[in-house]
């Protein structure tokens, strides 16, 4: 694959997109026509995906593809449509100007889909349109008259159902004769006469800047008329005619009585009627799948009954399911420790690979299985058309906080982990809406936070049952749980005031119709996703572990018990230095370097506190000898036992809020596209979590809790 | 004047103009809402907000307040 790697900068070679809709199968075709020979990453600064594959023609001949993702309109308004704005109009500098624009439509839904398309066909590229999902649109009543549609059109029509293999290889043979013989459609937006006057006048000064051929001048000068977003776009910057001359145009419609912002959208659809009612017929067909299933997926009631059994189901499984392979993976990383324990001679390099990378990388990778399984429900929620709903659904209940609907799934699925959170905060279009949801997703309660919780709430508790009936520990579990998310609304509430205020963010959501999820796709954006959280692991998580090892390894003492060691150490050190810090939290430098040490990941806690107290913890889920360990440490200024429950409430608490989690820095930085919201967020986390505790440990004294 | 927020659940009627700013009215257009265009109010959330909107053959969430800004008539000249 290697050596066959688009990289998009070789001369001779051809370039392709696929630009379309959302939900119009383009992610099926892409994957159709590149079959494994493709590549994601992400567009440089931005968290959007650049899909590119090769596409092998008849005759050899080999052409670069990329799958843009998918947009509603060339006027941007959420950075995938930023992104596919600048490919088509040839503006970045890591894709190359475009031989040939493949305009996915969606056949079923064509009268919308059309209006995108017809924006493409005014940008003086060569564009085929590939009529997707024709299946689809036969068994919803339309009858397409293909070669009417391709007249009206201008371009080639290729009909096909991406998802049965329908038409590809026509579409391939399409691609190849427009690439040998490549012509630009010519504009066809039929304008009055007084109109066309004005806006093909504007075309001209068009023309004269270079940015546009006679031909086809009018699609793009209609964008520039009625977007002042386009017009103020910078790579009008060096045309300040066309500027002028554009708002010259807009000057003259206002005095014909025409509105110019509506201008180019009525045009469009108004041409787009006249299309279809020559090339497009409808069947009376009895009411459709989709409102059958809606009236019950979006009934009053059984609605949210049924989304609550969705995801109940959900975390079921990934609980149930995960556990298996969880267990093999732990138990694979401690047979590899005891294997180079026993290979490997005694000594630094030996503790590096079993103490520092092992012991760091297995503690992250273990939760692969969890990551994986979710991001396997996600895609089918997502690919079904049920993802929408459930936005649909909680959209009321989100927007009190200042959230869209959408942000629903990616904070329950934090529950089980924030990294596909974070991932899946991906179909929020809007940029803020996505930046609030990552920064506010790892307030959530984590599968690693229950050790902690246990380990404390079990030991430090009084189990009491209140009310003669819930254990006190269970109480107390449980309220962390809730503050999480009082904290994530109330947080989330704050940002959309202060960093993330802005224009309307989540103005109008499409709900496209249900249909069977693509298997094939969703189980390759499952593998994808998990690669990159096992990159991750291989590389930052990785440097961070050896970081935290070389911490409680250095300076070396030999001879000295693993206790000792951990508490001379730069780790020991580092918790004597902040112990003045986390004092007021009711903390020691013990605690200190545990959460130092469990900055890899917070159920790495009950593993530190067993190495600094001495005592070998076999079993994190129940760690007996801890507990009595802990339970008999002694307060050092009153004797008394140090580890009250007020103490261990207060620790708890800052294990809800703090940000003690690498592999979640390391994504929430990829989904961001660097490192300053991840350092924010480290940063605002850490600051909740300290006064919280604070407030605890202080407020717990005064009311008289040792 | 009657605004798609108004429309009861099941009826039908025309976009007469978009009363939002520019660039809410434009995506509001470009999705299928312009002037002319038949619009059906198919159901509501559980929580009464948003609203599903029926539009040149496709479902749109809209939330209420957004809806205010769609101004309908009964018949679709314009």
């Amino acid at each position: 694959m290697s050596d066959s790697r688009p990289d998009g900068n070789e001369a001779g070679i051809l370039h392709i997109a696929l630009a379309g809709n959302p939900n119009s199968g383009k992610s099926t075709l892409f994957n159709l026509l590149t079959g494994l020979r493709q590549k994601v990453a992400n567009y440089p600064g931005v968290t959007v995906e650049k899909k590119e594959g090769v596409l092998r023609l008849p005759e050899g001949l080999e052409v670069h593809v990329v799958d843009l993702p998918g947009a509603y309109s060339l006027n941007p308004r959420s950075p995938d449509e930023e992104i596919a704005h600048d490919v088509v109009l040839g503006l970045r500098d890591d894709t190359r100007p475009l031989d040939l624009l493949v305009v996915v439509v969606d056949a079923s839904n064509l009268e919308r889909n059309l209006f995108f398309a017809s924006q493409l066909l005014g940008v003086g590229r060569p564009v085929v349109i590939a009529l997707n999902m024709m299946d689809v649109a036969r068994a919803a009543g339309f009858v397409i008259d293909v070669p009417s549609l391709q007249l009206a059109l201008g371009v080639p029509v290729v009909a096909m159902a991406a998802n049965r293999g329908e038409g590809v290889a026509e579409l391939r043979a399409v691609i190849a004769r427009q690439l040998t013989a490549p012509s630009v459609p010519r504009e066809r937006i039929p304008l009055s006469p007084s109109v066309a006057e004005i806006v093909d006048a504007a075309g001209e000064a068009m023309v004269a800047a270079g940015l546009a051929k006679l031909d086809w001048a009018r699609g793009e000068v209609l964008r520039l008329i009625s977007s002042q977003k386009a017009l103020d776009h910078r790579r009008l910057a060096g045309a300040p005619s066309v500027r002028a001359a554009v708002e010259k145009a807009r000057g003259e419609l206002a005095a014909r009585g025409v509105a110019w912002h509506t201008l180019e959208a009525t045009q469009r659809y108004r041409w787009i009627e006249s299309v279809l009612r020559r090339a497009r017929g409808q069947r009376e067909v009895s009411e459709n799948v989709t409102d059958r299933l809606d009236r019950v997926f979006t009934h009053r009631v059984l609605g949210p009954a049924i989304l609550l059994a969705v995801v109940f189901a959900v975390f079921a499984a990934i609980f149930q399911l995960a556990q298996y392979p969880m267990d093999a993976i732990q138990s694979g990383f401690d047979a590899t420790g005891r294997l180079a324990l026993r290979l490997l001679p005694e000594g630094l390099m030996q503790d590096m690979l079993v103490n520092g990378v092992l012991a760091g990388v297995g503690s992250i990778l273990v939760f692969l299985p969890q990551i994986m399984l979710l991001f396997l429900f996600l895609g089918i929620l997502e690919d079904s058309g049920y993802m929408a709903r459930v936005a649909f659904i909680m959209d009321r209940v989100m927007g009190r906080v200042g959230l869209h609907g959408k942000a629903f799934i990616p904070l329950v699925s934090s529950f089980a982990c924030a990294i596909p959170g974070v991932m899946a905060t991906r179909t929020i279009e809007n940029a803020r809406d996505r930046l609030v949801t990552i920064l506010v997703a790892p307030l959530m309660c984590c599968s690693a936070r229950w050790p902690v919780y246990f380990l404390l709430a079990g030991t430090f508790i009084p189990p009491v049952r209140v009310f003669g009936l819930i254990p006190l520990p269970a109480i107390i579990i449980f309220a962390m749980v809730v503050l999480g998310v009082v904290a994530a609304v109330l947080m989330a509430g704050v940002f959309r005031r202060t960093i993330a205020r802005g224009e309307n963010p989540s103005l109008i959501l499409e709900l496209p119709p249900y249909r069977m999820p693509a298997f094939g796709a969703v189980f390759r954006v499952m593998i994808e996703r998990g690669w990159i959280f096992v990159k991750n692991a291989g590389t930052v998580i990785l440097a961070i572990s050896i970081v935290l090892w070389a911490l409680s390894a250095f300076p070396r003492r030999p001879g000295a018990s693993p206790s000792e060691q951990i508490r001379q150490s730069y780790a020991g050190k580092i918790g004597h230095l902040i112990e003045p810090v986390i004092q007021p939290l009711g903390f020691d430098w013990k605690i200190g370097v545990a959460i130092l040490a469990s900055f890899a990941a917070r159920e790495v806690f009950v593993s530190s506190m067993g190495t600094i107290y001495g005592v070998e913890t076999a079993d994190s889920e129940n760690p007996t000898d801890l507990r009595e360990r802990l339970r008999a440490e002694a307060d050092p200024a009153t004797g008394a036992p140090f580890f009250t429950p007020l103490r261990a409430v207060s620790l708890m608490v800052y294990y809800v809020l703090a940000m003690q989690c690498m592999s979640t820095m390391a994504a929430v930085r990829r989904e961001t596209g660097g490192w300053k919201w991840a350092v924010f967020q480290f940063a605002y986390m850490g600051v909740l979590a300290w006064g919280a505790s604070f407030l605890v440990w202080h407020g717990g004294r005064w009311l008289g809790f040792p | 004047m009657q605004t798609l927020a108004e429309l009861e659940i099941g009826a039908e009627a025309y976009v007469s103009r978009l009363d939002a700013p520019p660039p809410d009215a434009q995506r509001l257009m470009e999705m299928g809402l312009t002037a002319g265009a038949k619009v059906r109010v198919m159901r509501q959330a559980p929580l009464g907000d948003p609203l599903e909107v029926a539009v040149r053959g496709c479902r749109l969430s809209i939330r209420r307040a957004d809806a205010q800004a769609v101004i309908l008539s009964g018949d679709d000249h314009v």
